[in-house]
């Protein structure tokens, strides 16, 4: 053990070629939504709290339901459940085109461009009719 | 190969492990849950938008009923094992140094179960009522 213990120090030590940094490449559209499509899931592994307060709050009580439906009626609220739908949303259509691509299609420069813009583009519009569909559920925004 | 330095090292390459250690077990695993993510989070969109609004009473009674609560339950797990190792990705990008890497590694462990097990005992309870 110490002898590998001494093997893994000896590389360490060696000197390695470090990958060149984001700030060498001109930005890209698809090098900026994948960095989006890390961003987003970030937001969405904390999101998962806001559906976990949710739930336990509808299996604790009205009270504390109450609590939720204040927040989420409220204008941080709404910002912050719009910018989580947009996140899901697109991290959902990222992951599809990702799904596309390890297939190794729509990997040519047109086809991956058009996909990419297809991501953004889509997911904001999806993001504007699911909430047109939320307040045309709640019976017109309030 | 011979003249160049290498990124791994030999055994690191024999082993094809990687640097959490599991191979390529995970890479797959990500792709499973992504798919199974697609209907599932349009189906849970679904759920939200029609519990708008909706008094407690209501959204105890949909949240608790067998067919809602399965695709709810199966949302929380599908993402939970998803974002679990999405997150590990990231910290094995970023977070260099074995303590620290091993940590951050066991806060995610740690979150993630922490969020699914009180998101699912959460619609259990709604289910079963108690």
């Amino acid at each position: 053990m110490s002898e590998l213990d001494a093997g893994l120090t000896a590389t360490k030590a060696r000197a390695r070629p470090l990958s060149p940094h984001l700030q060498i490449y001109t930005p890209m559209l698809t090098m900026m939504m994948s960095i989006v499509h890390r961003i987003t899931g970030g937001a969405l592994y904390f999101g998962m709290l806001l559906l976990a307060w949710w739930l336990i709050a509808a299996a604790s009580g009205p009270n504390a339901y109450s609590y939720v439906e204040w927040f989420m009626g409220s204008l941080i609220g709404r910002i912050v459940l719009f910018g989580y739908t947009w996140a899901l949303i697109h991290h959902t259509l990222g992951g599809i085109r990702h799904l596309i691509w390890d297939t190794g299609h729509g990997l040519e420069p047109a086809e991956r461009e058009l996909l990419t813009l297809a991501t953004l583009v889509g997911s904001i519009v999806l993001t504007l009719v699911t909430w047109g569909i939320g307040y045309l559920a709640m019976g017109g925004p309030r | 190969m011979s003249g160049r330095a290498q990124m791994r090292t030999p055994l690191g390459r024999v082993r094809g492990l990687g640097p959490a250690h599991a191979g390529t077990g995970h890479f797959w695993h990500q792709r499973v849950t992504s798919v199974a993510g697609i209907p599932l989070t349009i189906a849970l969109i679904a759920i939200v938008i029609g519990l708008l609004g909706r008094s407690h009473a209501t959204v105890v009674q949909v949240l608790g009923s067998p067919v809602v609560a399965i695709i709810v339950l199966l949302f929380v797990i599908n993402s939970a094992y998803h974002m679990w190792i999405g997150m590990q990705e990231i910290v094995l990008d970023y977070v260099h140094g074995d303590i620290r890497k091993l940590v951050t590694l066991m806060a995610n462990t740690f979150f993630v179960f922490a969020v699914a097990l009180a998101s699912a005992y959460a619609i259990l309870k709604l289910s079963f009522g108690v």
